[in-house]
């Protein structure tokens, strides 16, 4: 098949490393992949809880994204049980960002003349982190290819400064770059010794097929409800503790600051925030086994809303109580 | 005197805010620009800038006003001060004299005399010097661009100092070759702007003056104006159209709406062709249509049949070459392959489980907590509409028992199918649709198929009478339980959009050949008297809302006509329709004035007297007239009220005007003497009771 975009579109990995360069080049923190399951990168601590709060903070990560109900046993050409998403925060934006992405895509192998680009109103709301924005779909020849968000609630918080999100569907604009009709036929590298090519298919097609047939047929519901159940529960054992940790008049009241002040600035909630990322991916897969009513499902997803925005609340006030200590106790030496 | 340019340059603006954005923008900016007396008053140029000119791209939104002064006039005002006679005392000046030319800040030599009617005053002319337009403008225009209205608001900057669609990036403002200092989200305004994206590049366009900026934007690669783009969309859709041999007589299907949309979605336009394998024409039209208009914002093409042909049109940002054509085709049609075979996979594989074997798999599906399944609605929704169906069948209706009921069983089986999973705007059709490949007949169908037709106000009713009973069958239910749990709509709150199922419910009512009333169907839906009392408030608001929105019917119009009654509501739209009709006639006023005033006096008089004959006023007599000419017209109108004339039976009634008013003229109804008054009362209460069954006169509003 003769390509649309150049003689030898990037592979899959290159296009990982064009995209990594280009935002180190322009100030990104590289961050490796979360390990915990998300179903998008927005979920990852390094955007739901690094976007709140006033510290700035420019980073990029590629996001393996798991989404069980949309694994079709590797059968269907345009869907995948996990995706990659290239994730980009850039938080406060700045005034070129728009022109920034439009050079990303010049730095994968796109030439904007031979293309159409529009960006389509597309609003981004994840009512189960508290979280909504306002943005576009980047549509490029009828594709989406991005979605591109400014960030303006989060945990149900408001933003300031806000952030800019740039999620890129990496399996998509690979399709896009090597003009493929199924995603497994993306070339995920190729040897620069003998030229011999490994696909997506190659790489990553039994993971589609097992997994598809694990949250579709094998996950057993009883212990899916109890994890879901247990994950729970340890989370809000975590945030009731942390009302009583993160208290500003207790702290200030404190006979034993620097001790009180080490134990808030080490008050997990990264393992809560975990804890609540289990539940969700739980449910995820409860959701894909059938095992969730219509009605219960909205009962259960308030369950996690409280934890993923409990956990927000949290770490918004952690770091506001530690940082403003730390400037406290930073200031004299400073003088 | 010089034009005056306005450019706001933003990220991309969403698509459904931009025309209204681009309109309050101008209206804003002329309402300033009189207000400030910066227009000019001759009258022509006036009258050129009562509409002025505004543009629009997803990029800008942009004002261009001919003939703008670059000076306010200076004001001149008479200031009026103390009496003549304390001004001055013995012909000089007093110390009021003094303090009023103090505060004037004139000699009091330039003081005038002036005569009021209250005696003669001392005056002063003042000069309050006219405001560069420069000035103001600067001062007052990002006010009027912080106004406007969007349907969704963000912030962008650190701090949070205001909040627009999008961020700005640029400003322009001129008035004449003069750069207005405006200020606005951190942008001061300069002459500066920027072309097409791609096809211009980040080049700074300097605008020389403001009657240059939609050319030298269209240099750049921007048609600023969107009638000018509009009509560029369409003329190329039809010359691309045209090109296309392998169609006979193609043609691409018009979509208003969609040439909107595309409009504001483009600087620069142009329209590609591209094409999809003939095989997917085997899916039905409303997939493909749906994939291709809401998914894609493509236009399909159709041959002179009215046959879907295998080919698309899609609007470019860019201006397409030999060379960039087919790889923007290449791209658009892979989209489109992927989606087309996703959606036949799910044809496919749905039909592997026909409806009749996914009933039970409504068990899975819950409607609602307290209400169980899908299942168990189904069950419910079929009962109910049997009972509909006997109901109406009673009267005249030929309706299909057996068809309604296989479609009630089998109506929410579409919700397990793969297909309405993807594309849940088509729940119903494309139940519709399986019915019909799965032989089920078309009565079956498309009852299924229009379901929940009318959605909104602009959707037909059901098309078969089948269609009907199904569609108020399943809403009635919903509605019922809800109320029945508690959860009615309250104020702005109605989560289960229940005030649209009664609206649709109302319009089935009015609008279908059914003979069902709206007591039969709570009736059958309905056993608690206070759910019922709730349900019929509730349908009360809704029958106005219809008769007032839906018909475009007055409010009084529409509360005399229900005062007759909101059962049937076919024939309550059919006389509330023939009171519109005849409102405004004299007659009619003049006896819908008379019909409060025998109200009123009923009411008062605080007695119902027995029916039965009238007492025999002689004729000659204003009563025995009054009583002749309404035993004249009675029969007359109740003729014309059977046969459903109620226009014609509306003007008999206002024909009564003169015995009416010479009744009023020259009897005193509450006679001093019993006997008398009790006669006269029982003439009105004939008079008002026989003529109310069409509307309530006394509720319509008259003039005077």
């Amino acid at each position: 098949m003769s390509s649309a975009i150049a003689n030898k579109p990037l592979t899959f990995q290159e296009l990982l490393f064009a995209l990594q360069r280009f935002w180190s080049e322009h100030g990104c923190v590289l961050q490796q992949p979360y390990d915990v399951e998300v179903g998008a990168g927005t979920m990852s601590p390094d955007t739901f809880l690094r976007v709140l709060g006033p510290a700035p903070i420019n980073i990029a990560y590629a996001q393996p994204s798991r989404r069980p109900a949309d694994g079709r046993y590797g059968e269907n050409p345009n869907r995948l049980f996990r995706h990659t998403q290239l994730q980009v925060i850039l938080k406060p934006p700045p005034e070129n960002v728009q022109e920034l992405y439009l050079q990303s895509l010049e730095a994968i192998g796109i030439d904007l003349s031979q293309h159409d680009i529009k960006f389509e109103e597309d609003n981004w709301e994840w009512p189960v982190g508290g979280a909504w924005g306002v943005g576009w779909q980047v549509m490029l020849d009828g594709q989406e290819i991005t979605q591109f968000t400014y960030f303006q609630q989060c945990g149900g918080m408001d933003l300031d400064p806000i952030s800019g999100e740039i999620t890129y569907g990496l399996e998509r604009i690979a399709q896009f770059l090597q003009d493929l009709d199924s995603i497994y036929d993306i070339v995920w590298m190729r040897d620069p010794v003998s030229g011999g090519e490994l696909t997506y298919g190659q790489v990553r097609l039994h993971e589609e097929q097992q997994f598809s047939a694990y949250s579709f047929d094998y996950a057993d519901i009883s212990s899916l409800w109890q994890h879901l159940n247990l994950y729970e529960a340890e989370c809000k054992a975590l945030l009731e503790r942390a009302h009583t940790t993160l208290d500003e008049k207790r702290l200030a009241a404190s006979e034993n600051p620097q001790a009180d002040e080490l134990s808030a600035l080490r008050f997990p909630t990264l393992g809560a925030y975990e804890l609540a990322l289990k539940c969700s991916h739980a449910f995820n897969l409860l959701d894909a086994r059938g095992a969730i009513s219509v009605t219960e499902r909205v009962g259960v997803m308030a369950r996690i809303r409280n934890l993923i925005v409990g956990v927000a609340k949290v770490y918004a006030e952690q770091q506001r109580l530690t940082t403003a200590s730390h400037t406290a106790t930073a200031a004299p030496s400073a003088a | 005197m010089p034009d005056f340019l306005l450019e706001i340059g933003l990220e991309e603006v969403p698509a459904r805010m931009i025309a209204s954005a681009q309109a309050e923008l101008l209206k804003r900016t002329l309402a300033l620009l009189a207000r400030e007396q910066l227009l000019a008053s001759d009258a022509g140029a006036a009258a050129s800038n009562t509409a002025g000119l505004s543009f629009s791209t997803p990029r800008r939104l942009a004002v261009l006003i001919r003939d703008v002064r670059t000076q306010q006039p200076d004001i001149t005002e008479q200031i009026t001060g103390p009496a003549v006679k304390i001004a001055f005392q013995d012909g000089k000046p007093t110390a009021a004299a003094e303090a009023f030319a103090r505060k004037c800040g004139l000699p009091l030599a330039d003081l005038k005399t002036i005569t009021t009617p209250r005696g003669e005053y001392l005056a002063a002319a003042t000069t309050r010097k006219g405001r560069s337009a420069a000035e103001l403008l600067a001062a007052e225009l990002p006010r009027e661009i912080a106004a406007l209205y969007w349907a969704k608001n963000m912030y962008w900057r650190p701090g949070k100092p205001e909040r627009f669609v999008r961020p700005v990036l640029w400003l322009v403002c001129l008035l004449g070759e003069e750069i207005v200092p405006v200020e606005f989200a951190g942008r001061r305004a300069g002459r500066v702007t920027y072309g097409h994206r791609v096809l211009h590049g980040p080049a700074p366009i300097p605008i020389s003056a403001p009657s240059h900026y939609p050319s030298q934007m269209e240099s750049a690669f921007v048609l600023v104006d969107v009638e000018v783009r509009r009509q560029r969309i369409r003329k190329a859709l039809d010359r691309t159209t045209r090109a296309i041999q392998t169609v006979a007589n193609p043609r691409w299907r018009e979509d208003e709406e969609l040439v909107d949309s595309v409009t504001h979605l483009c600087e620069w336009p142009d329209v590609l062709l591209g094409n999809f394998e003939p095989a997917y024409l085997a899916l039905p039209e409303e997939v493909l249509v749906t994939v291709m208009r809401d998914h894609q914002k493509y236009f399909a093409i159709e041959d002179g049949s009215g046959r879907m042909a295998a080919h698309f049109l899609t609007i470019t940002n860019i201006a397409l070459t030999a060379e960039n054509s087919s790889i923007i085709r290449q791209g658009n049609e892979r989209v489109l392959r992927a989606r087309f075979n996703d959606a036949r996979f799910f044809w496919e594989f749905d039909q592997r489980t026909p409806l009749t074997a996914r009933v039970a798999l409504l068990e899975n599906v819950t409607f609602q907590k307290d209400l169980g399944s899908y299942a168990k609605k189904s069950e419910r929704v079929r009962a109910l509409a049997a009972e509909f169906t006997a109901v109406a069948a009673e009267r005249e209706a030929a309706l299909d028992a057996e068809a309604i009921d296989q479609a009630a069983v089998l109506a929410k089986t579409d919700l397990t199918t793969e297909l309405v999973k993807e594309f849940t705007e088509l729940q119903g059709i494309i139940g519709g649709l399986y019915a019909s490949s799965q032989g089920l007949g078309s009565r079956v169908a498309d009852a299924i198929y229009d379901q929940y037709l009318p959605a909104s106000a602009g959707d037909a009713i059901p098309r078969s009478a089948e269609g009907c009973v199904l569609g108020l069958a399943d809403r009635m239910d919903t509605i019922a339980n809800m109320f029945a749990l508690g959860m009615e709509p309250s104020g702005s709150k109605d989560p289960f959009a229940l005030r649209r199922a009664g609206n649709a419910v109302v319009r089935i009512l009015a609008e279908s050949t059914l003979s069902l009333r709206l007591s039969d169907l709570l009736e059958a839906a309905v056993s608690a008297a206070d759910v019922r009392a709730r349900l019929e408030a509730f349908f009360a608001e809704r029958i106005e809302f219809y008769l007032r929105e839906g018909c475009n019917q007055a409010y009084d119009v529409v509360q005399a006509a229900m005062a007759a009654g909101a059962d049937n509501l076919r024939d309550l739209r059919a006389r509330s329709q023939a009171v519109s009709e005849v409102r405004n006639g004299a007659d009619f006023q003049a006896v819908s004035a008379a019909f409060k005033r025998m109200k009123n006096i009923l009411d008062q008089a605080g007695i119902s007297p027995p029916a039965g004959a009238t007492a025999s006023y002689a004729i000659g007599t204003p009563e025995g007239d009054l009583e002749f000419k309404y035993t004249e017209i009675k029969s007359k109108v109740d003729e014309l009220r059977r046969r459903h004339a109620y226009r014609e039976a509306l003007e008999a009634i206002a024909t009564i005007r003169p015995q009416v008013d010479a009744f009023f003229e020259k009897v005193m109804v509450m006679d001093p003497d019993p006997e008398i008054r009790f006669q006269r009362l029982r003439l009105l209460q004939f008079i008002v009771q026989s003529f109310s069954s069409i509307a309530d006169f006394s509720k319509i509003v008259t003039v005077g």
